[in-house]
């Protein structure tokens, strides 16, 4: 009887078993490095419909974050100002801008400028900002370096994981605020971090949830 | 001399009607060879009938995906229904198919050759259906993939105290076990029809499935090896498998489900209606493809034997959980078993009992137990009593548990039975495909129970 496969048929079982396992690893690391939020998500940075500069504003010209998101302590959300916050300087500074036409008539007619939305959580997650500026985590923890940014962009991947890290181990982030703003971008951890987080565990009983109705009430 | 005479001294014929190796080898393999035109018409219908209702099922799914598991009949305190019922039943069915190519094989049964492949592709088939519902049950088939402890972005990992992860590690290890089994005794029968091949694609297509089988010696022996050592791996499986589908149950604290007698009864209730499908699908394969002289009156007989012992220990269970009930003094096992029997879900109930324990003592008399229409009706009842046993230990628990003031009735609704028809139509599909295009008796195997493989026949 003829032969139907020739010779070399026979090695491609081995090229096939290592081909799997090769195509296996390549597809979980295309996947676990691609997929993930670290690289879907960090790094967003979408235009603005008026280029604002968090650098010039809360940088050089040193204005606190909570001038304009003044409700981030004290409510779930954190507010995006209204354009009538803009207008306290505005209706004097650079009144003629072409770059401030949208704040203006926005000002005027009473419609918000529609931002976009940069730091977006999941609507089965529940998310309170207030607790966690006071519990002592600064702005920069989640938002990195905003007072650097031109345009803000998304430093951190707000993922499930990264979430539980810092629930897990928050001893880093958190500071004591009777020496330090919640809003200072320069704070680094002190050489003794680990002895002010933990009086501050203990002092307000922070006790971050681990257990899965704690965000997905 | 009849194939069911209870001789002591002499065995009775395995394989009738004066085979020799190449008849064998041409009744089973021209079943699968001849070309389309002629495959049974009865085939065709079967196929049209199946696959129009797993396509359904399709179609339901794909609504229950979209709309959410708020399409059955699902309810507080019910939140376990027909899906949960389904998943066990089909589970159960599997069992059969290992118990036979399995357990048989380690005992030397030898009357299993005959059905043993068919046995087992039907316990693919029937872990495959059974695999469906787990994944679509929490209605976010998307996220199936949380069943595995795969490392991910959410940190969340699955819960090893509970036994429905050890679920997801059962079932996927019978289902590959029982592949591997299946494929391993396939190859050479496989070779048989790539060597009886005339088209040059079928050759091509049987020489990749037949992994290169030549039939040498040494080929011959590797292969007894690897046979034996997969029926060894198999053999704890048939135990395991549904002593962990119990565990889901018995783990629970709900009254009913919280019982040590609980895998035990499982096992004995899946290979009992395991045993009914394979019979139900034997009577009619060999009606239909004319396989009388394979599978014989002596292999109907021997599986309503088991299908009598079987039914026997479930029925012993089903007593037991009474008598503890009752011995144990707990007021709300009391309650939940006084419920089963009286209450609102007594019509399932005692169909069951009817169904499970009382048919098969048909099966005494030698009369019926060798009677194609009673066994097939007996199958058949099993089938149903097996399904409806599921139903019972799954809704009646959940739905009077501890508190009187939640309890509930759970009506199912068209979606609920439109896929668990389509279940079934999903199994005969692939069922059909295997009987048409894979030899469904082991052709290599069968040849060595008849005479001729053993010149020194009886001589020892």
């Amino acid at each position: 009887m003829a032969q139907i496969f020739p010779k070399y048929v026979n090695a491609i079982p081995f090229v096939l078993a290592f081909g799997f396992i090769g195509t296996g690893v390549f597809a979980f690391g295309v996947v676990w490095y691609f997929g993930s939020p670290k690289y879907t998500d960090v790094g967003y940075r979408p235009k603005q419909p008026v280029p604002f500069s968090h650098r010039l504003h809360a940088g050089e010209l040193g204005m606190d974050c909570r001038y304009c998101h003044a409700s981030i302590e004290v409510s779930q959300e954190a507010n995006i100002p209204p354009t009538q916050t803009c207008m306290g300087c505005h209706s004097m500074v650079l009144t003629d801008s072409e770059k401030l036409q949208l704040v203006r008539d926005s000002a005027k007619s009473d419609e918000p400028i529609e931002w976009v939305r940069i730091h977006k959580l999941p609507q089965y997650s529940y998310f309170d900002h207030s607790v966690h500026l006071r519990a002592g985590v600064g702005c920069y923890s989640c938002h990195g370096k905003v007072t650097e940014m031109d345009v803000v962009e998304q430093k951190q991947p707000l993922s499930m994981g990264w979430c539980l890290d810092c629930h897990r181990q928050p001893e880093n982030h958190l500071r004591d605020l009777a020496s330090v703003t919640v809003t200072d971008m320069t704070w680094t951890p002190p050489d003794n971090q680990a002895e002010i987080a933990k009086r501050l565990i203990s002092e307000k009983r922070l006790n971050p949830p681990e257990d899965c109705s704690a965000c997905h009430q | 001399m009849s194939s069911t005479a209870d001789s002591t001294t002499v065995r009775p014929p395995l394989i009738s009607g004066n085979q020799t190796f190449s008849t064998i080898t041409q009744r089973i393999s021209e079943i699968v060879e001849i070309e389309v035109q002629k495959t049974p018409k009865a085939w065709f219908i079967a196929f049209g009938i199946s696959s129009s209702l797993a396509g359904g099922m399709g179609l339901m799914i794909a609504y229950l995906l979209w709309e959410g598991t708020g399409i059955w009949g699902l309810n507080q305190p019910a939140g376990w229904g027909w899906a949960i019922v389904n998943f066990v039943f089909w589970v159960g069915i599997g069992h059969a198919g290992t118990l036979i190519s399995a357990i048989l094989f380690l005992f030397r049964q030898k009357w299993r050759t005959s059905i043993n492949r068919f046995a087992e592709a039907m316990t693919i088939f029937a872990v495959i259906c059974a695999g469906m519902f787990p994944g679509i049950h929490v209605g976010r088939a998307w996220v199936a993939y949380w069943m595995f402890p795969l490392p991910n972005q959410m940190d969340i990992w699955p819960n090893f105290r509970s036994p429905l992860l050890w679920d997801v590690f059962a079932v996927s290890t019978y289902f590959t076990v029982s592949c591997l089994f299946w494929y391993v005794g396939l190859i050479p029968d496989l070779a048989t029809l790539r060597d009886r091949a005339k088209s040059g694609i079928r050759k091509v297509l049987l020489g990749i499935a037949a992994l290169g089988w030549r039939g040498s010696n040494r080929q011959w022996s590797n292969y007894e090896k690897a046979y034996l050592i997969l029926a060894g791996l198999a053999t704890p499986l048939v135990l395991s498998v549904h002593t962990v589908v119990s565990f889901d149950f018995a783990v629970g604290i709900v009254p009913g489900w919280h019982t040590t007698i609980f895998p035990p009864y499982f096992v004995a209730g899946a290979i009992f209606s395991g045993f009914a499908m394979v019979m139900t699908l034997a009577v009619i394969a060999r009606w239909i493809y004319k396989l009388e002289d394979f599978i014989t009156m002596r292999h109907l007989e021997n599986m309503n034997k088991i299908m009598l012992l079987t039914g026997m220990l479930v029925g012993y269970a089903y007593a037991c959980e009474f008598f503890i009930s009752w011995y144990g003094g707990n007021p709300y096992e009391q309650s939940i078993f006084i419920n089963r029997a009286t209450g609102p879900y007594a019509w399932a109930y005692w169909t069951m009992v009817s169904c499970n324990v009382l048919s098969p003592q048909i099966f005494w008399f030698k009369k019926c137990r060798t009677s194609i229409p009673v066994m097939f009706v007996v199958s058949i009842l099993i089938n149903i009593g097996m399904w409806f046993e599921r139903f019972v230990i799954t809704v009646t628990s959940l739905s009077q548990d501890y508190l009187p003031s939640s309890w509930g009735y759970y009506i199912p609704t068209v979606y609920d039975v439109g896929i668990f028809i389509g279940s079934f139509g999903l199994f005969l599909t692939l069922f059909l495909l295997f009987l048409r295009f894979l030899p469904m008796i082991a052709i290599a195997e069968v040849k060595g129970v008849i005479p001729e493989a053993d010149p020194h026949h009886y001589d020892h």
